[in-house]
């Protein structure tokens, strides 16, 4: 009796407790039981709460997750607090995420066996000063994703490295309103992905030794398509050319090793004062989706894509795509700065013609157009012809993304940048 | 513990109730038949399976007489563990008939699941260490799911939050000596299956799963006709037109109806379009249209290395070549389906799958 009645009265404290104002830190130290202590914290915080992580290895067996809204999960520093997965045995993710509002700051994580820190389903979520690694470097078995938020809206990524990741380094999917800035992306398959979003700001990236840069895809099948305005600027997109280690079967295995920035299918994509350089098989590939697919609504043509402004360094002399050689050859011994599949149409699953318009407009030039005029047409089919530019539309710029008052600069600990 | 030496625990609890604080750990308002009905609403979890008086025994082997103990036709594969399902309506509680969809169980509803290992498979009623025991209680604002975990000696199961690991070994159906990891889920992971449009939901009991006979006591009865027959379930049309999802190990159904029940049990309460891997794109839940074959010709979007090199999540007649396949027969947990709730193979359940998708024609493979 005496027993429940302590747990009772200290129950009855904690629910006062949370109705006074004041946000609570919750306080996890590394050592034994770290995990199970986090993972508890985690579901015990309060919206507003910190679970603020000392320093040191935070070795945990299984996923860890965050379902509390507007929950800060905070380290010392990206290189002092690491969450460990190197032992783990359960679970698909590092961190997963299904609560809105979270900001997840310096800490590191460190060789999950699926993705490194997912987010699904929420509105407003923050990495900041994070970093996601597979310390072995890149291989097949690492996980795929490191930073990895989906189906989200009002999303952040600020300060965030990765390495390793066996698909996408940093990879935004069918989400909206994203900020993908001062970010590194290091010896992963894809650099940068942005997959099936609505208004993404790519910029002042540094996107190197990865098989491909910064990508910009829309894939058929899915609960949010038509992938559309989306600005990559200001990015330095630099030697990509760890050989493409994604397993088959993934869109990411048909990137070119030595790919720049790739975008394939969606509408209103600009790409602009970026440094793209040391890209062994083009600076720019523009494209169609090149798989046959069954969703009526797809629409597998890259539109309204403006390329304008950058500084394109040597890239495109040692082209790794089928017939990439050969190509190269023909055109003087290198791919030209920006390289378009020349798809102009495609047939619906149901077997009418499309009418897209392409307005295109790329200034970077010389830009070379294969020509394969059909979607699905393979490459042997191409009829190359270069040309100083391509197109002349004029297609608006998307705004800025604006993301709502507090998320950009919510309380740091007063770290500021570094 | 005595009933009676809860009820100072009540009286204070009476007292507070007019300061608007919840009873975080126990009051005792019981029904008649002993289920603590304040433990079920309250806004926290009980500390331990007993506060809330489902069982008779602290062991939880006899069901209070409002609860209610029933079986669904196709189950969730568990690591094999053998699992007893409960269902317990507050005194004269109804609730609506649905076609599809989990049944609109009533405000102080509980459904309760313990999970034991039974030293040996081939004989599942005998030695069995019992593990966990889940509960989902329909509170007022929804639906919330906990662990209790047992302890050694089988009289009390407390609440684990964050989960636990265990080893667990147990001979199976062929005779072989295993061990496993075992996994109970934490709070979040619970809801990362039984969550329905961002809300917690039970995933089982559904009409077409509770639509099979129950041996209650001695007397066999189809539970929705029990449950019609006692007046808690209102509305149901007659019988013959109650849906019904196939026994997956009966040789009387076809090949497809079972393997569609089992993707169903053991993949559609997350693929499916309200659901955690909504984005995926690959739906395998029954209610979706069945005249599609959900995975043949689709693609994988996300799946990193859990493709295993595959183009297609199923490849007609090619098992092999099925990424679906592929990812049941992994127990790397950044590789295998489901994600969660198991840290071994179904091997008979794969063999299943394998027949499935062998019996498809390759003609059904999109250009």
């Amino acid at each position: 009796m005496s027993r429940n009645l302590l747990r009772y009265l200290v129950v009855s404290a904690a629910i006062l407790a949370t109705c006074s104002a004041h946000a609570r830190v919750l306080h996890v130290h590394a050592g034994a039981d770290a995990a199970e202590r986090l993972q508890t914290a985690l579901i015990e915080a309060r919206p507003g709460d910190t679970v603020q992580l000392g320093a040191g290895r935070f070795d945990a067996p299984d996923s860890l997750s965050l379902d509390v809204a507007h929950v800060t999960l905070r380290g010392l520093a990206r290189d002092k607090t690491i969450l460990a997965f190197d032992k783990q045995s359960a679970g698909a993710d590092g961190l997963l995420i299904t609560a809105d509002g979270a900001l997840i700051e310096d800490l590191s994580v460190e060789n999950p066996k699926g993705n490194g820190i997912k987010s699904k389903g929420v509105d407003g979520v923050t990495f900041r000063r994070v970093r996601v690694e597979w310390t072995g470097g890149p291989k097949e078995s690492n996980g795929a994703y490191g930073v990895y938020p989906v189906s989200s809206s009002h999303v952040l990524i600020d300060h965030v490295l990765v390495r390793g990741a066996s698909d996408a380094g940093i990879y935004v999917g069918q989400s909206r309103e994203i900020v993908l800035r001062d970010s590194e992306a290091a010896y992963n398959v894809a650099g940068i992905e942005i997959e099936n979003c609505y208004h993404a700001d790519v910029r002042d990236n540094l996107s190197t030794h990865n098989a491909g840069g910064i990508l910009v895809f829309d894939l058929p099948g899915l609960p949010q398509m038509g992938g559309h305005d989306v600005r990559v600027f200001r990015n330095r997109v630099i030697a990509n050319d760890t050989p493409n280690f994604a397993p088959k079967g993934n869109i990411v295995a048909k990137v070119p090793t030595g790919t720049g920035v790739m975008v394939m299918a969606n509408r209103n994509v600009h790409v602009f004062d970026n440094t793209i350089d040391a890209n062994g098989s083009v600076a720019v590939l523009l494209v169609a989706y090149v798989n046959a697919f069954t969703d009526p609504a797809y629409d597998p043509l890259p539109r309204d894509v403006s390329i304008h402004g950058n500084t394109i360094g040597k890239n495109g002399y040692d082209p790794t795509f089928e017939g990439g050689h050969a190509l190269a050859q023909a055109l003087g011994g290198a791919i030209p700065p920006v390289m378009w599949d020349g798809v102009v149409r495609f047939r619906t699953p149901s077997g009418s013609p499309s009418n897209d318009v392409m307005n295109l407009n790329v200034r970077d030039g010389p830009v070379v157009n294969l020509h394969l005029g059909d979607q699905g047409m393979p490459l042997d089919k191409a009829n190359p012809t270069v040309t100083a530019t391509l197109g002349a539309a004029v297609s608006t710029e998307p705004a800025p993304v604006m993301l709502p008052e507090g998320q950009a600069d919510r309380e740091d600990g007063g770290k500021g940048r570094p | 513990m005595p009933r009676a030496l809860r009820l100072p625990l009540a009286t204070i609890a009476t007292a507070l109730a007019g300061l608007a604080i919840a009873v975080g750990a126990g009051g005792s308002r019981s029904t008649p038949t002993g289920v603590n009905q304040a433990a079920i609403l309250a806004d926290g979890p009980a500390p331990s399976l007993q506060d809330y008086g489902f069982f008779l025994d602290a062991g939880a082997d006899r069901p209070a007489p409002d609860v209610m103990s029933y079986d669904i036709n196709t189950p969730l594969f568990s690591d094999y563990a053998v699992k007893h399902r409960y269902l317990y309506l507050p005194p004269g509680a109804k609730f609506g008939y649905r076609a599809h969809g989990v049944l609109d169980l009533p405000v102080g509803a509980a459904l309760i699941k313990t999970f034991d290992f039974p030293a040996d498979l081939r004989t599942p009623g005998q030695n069995a260490r019992r593990i966990e025991t889940r509960v989902l209680l329909r509170k007022e604002r929804g639906w919330t799911a906990q662990a209790y975990v047992w302890n050694a000696d089988r009289t009390r199961a407390v609440l684990k939050i964050a989960g636990a690991h265990m080893n667990v070994a147990f001979i199976d159906s062929s005779g072989r000596p295993r061990a496993i990891g075992y996994a109970v889920p934490n709070v979040n992971q619970c809801k990362e299956c039984h969550a329905v449009n961002g809300a917690l939901s039970p995933i089982g009991p559904k009409a077409r799963n509770l639509n099979v006979d129950h041996d209650f006591d001695g007397i066999h009865e189809n539970q929705l006709a029990r449950l019609v027959r006692l007046g808690r379930l209102i509305g149901a049309p007659e019988p013959s037109l109650w849906p019904r999802t196939a026994v997956w190990t009966d040789p009387n159904e076809t090949l497809e109806a079972r393997a569609r029940a089992y993707l169903d049990a053991n993949c559609g309460h997350c693929h499916s379009r309200a659901s955690f891997a909504d984005n995926s794109g690959l739906y395998l839940d029954l209610d979706e249209d069945l005249d599609m074959t959900p995975g043949v010709g689709k693609r994988p979007v996300a799946a990193g290395r859990g493709s295993g090199g595959l183009a297609f999540d199923i490849a007609p007649g090619d098992p092999d070549h099925s990424i679906l396949v592929y990812r049941m027969a992994s127990d790397d947990p950044g590789v295998m389906m489901p994600q969660l709730g198991r840290s071994t193979v179904d091997g008979e359940g794969l063999a299943l799958i394998r027949a499935y998708v062998t019996s498809m024609k390759p003609t059904r493979r999109p250009n």
